[in-house]
């Protein structure tokens, strides 16, 4: 069998206390059903999740890491952007 | 080490039956871990074959039940070839993947319709076991059918290896269906199901899938038996060697 030819394919799993479906791996599979199945197998032996989402790799597209530095970087300095920067009033107890 | 008499309980018979057919199959399946086609489908047989042995410690926990000192583990590692009783072609030679799945299917598909019948089964235990295992017998159903439809509808080479893990196997398959005197003594009681009854339902399902993988039912093929009644192919002896040594040279060992 030629699985050098399988294309591989990303999983995301939403565990039972999870609200959303998180990235845990990727697997090999000849289309969408068995990409779904292999991701039932590999990825939800041990209760893992109740629900799974399968992305053909090349359908991912991802940032530069070169770029990091003009990506990330200029967040750095910005801390008026977290909630915290700002004084409350006391009256305001459940932020 | 306790010596076994025959037995002479009929429903403990039929556990054995139900118990056997499941473990023997199970440690075949097991035999693809660190050898499937690829990781992800030797993860997937894997787990078939752990569903398998889990189905067969609930029924060799019944069973237990009614044989004084015996437990599980008695049951599947003191007993002999000719005491077990599971269907032949549960412990024929694993062949090539296209014969594995192949098989599986087969047994799937039986193990579906007769656990969807034994939910309703007189005996409590029974009912609960195979409720249980449905679901299990479900998913291997949709695996092994997917495989053999993708097999059969794939190249040259897959159909023509199906083809022939297909004029291997199907000899064995009537077993599957043809009653066994236990079991016609207990689906009378609704305790167990007769298996002659599922046989319109199984072939509907096979029929189903092989038309989609390009496959056709052989004619008239003679069909094997005996397994059921403790008449088994050279195969079982080998596999009971080598699931069974380390009990047998080391009695009660455990770790």
């Amino acid at each position: 069998m030629n699985h050098q030819s399988w294309p591989l394919w990303e999983v995301f799993i939403r565990s039972k206390q999870g609200m959303d479906h998180k990235h845990v791996g990727s697997l090999h599979a000849a289309d969408a059903a068995m990409a779904m199945e292999n991701a039932r197998d590999v990825y939800t032996r041990r209760q893992e999740g109740i629900s799974i989402w399968v992305v053909e790799s090349k359908y991912v597209h991802a940032s530069n890491p070169d770029e990091a530095e003009i990506l990330y970087d200029p967040a750095n300095d910005k801390v008026y952007r977290y909630p915290t920067f700002y004084d409350l009033p006391d009256e305001l107890t459940h932020m | 080490m306790t010596i076994f008499q025959p037995s002479s309980s009929t429903l403990l018979d039929y556990l054995l039956h139900l118990a056997d057919n499941a473990l023997i199959l199970g440690h075949r399946n097991s035999e693809w871990t660190g050898h499937g086609p690829i990781l992800e489908q030797d993860i997937a047989i894997s787990n078939i074959a752990l569903d398998l042995v889990g189905q067969a410690r609930y029924f060799y926990q019944y069973a237990a039940t009614l044989r004084a000192g015996s437990t599980e583990d008695t049951l599947a590692y003191l007993r002999d070839v000719r005491e077990f009783k599971n269907c032949l072609l549960v412990e024929l030679q694993n062949g090539d993947w296209a014969a594995s799945v192949l098989r599986q299917f087969f047994f799937s598909a039986y193990q579906y319709f007769l656990f969807g019948q034994l939910q309703g089964s007189a005996d409590a235990t029974i009912a609960a076991i195979a409720e249980k295992s449905l679901k299990e017998a479900r998913y291997h159903l949709r695996w092994s059918s997917e495989w053999v439809i993708r097999l059969g509808d794939g190249t040259a080479e897959s159909h023509a290896r199906l083809g022939n893990a297909l004029s291997h196997l199907w000899m064995y398959t009537g077993e599957l269906t043809s009653p066994a005197e236990y079991e016609l003594r207990l689906a009378d009681k609704k305790i167990a199901v007769n298996p002659a009854l599922i046989r319109e339902n199984w072939m509907a399902r096979i029929d189903e899938v092989f038309e989609q993988a390009f496959l056709e039912i052989p004619v008239d093929s003679w069909m094997q038996s005996g397994g059921k009644q403790g008449q088994h192919t050279e195969h079982l002896g080998y596999i009971l060697a080598e699931m069974q040594y380390l009990q047998r040279a080391y009695p009660g060992c455990e770790w």
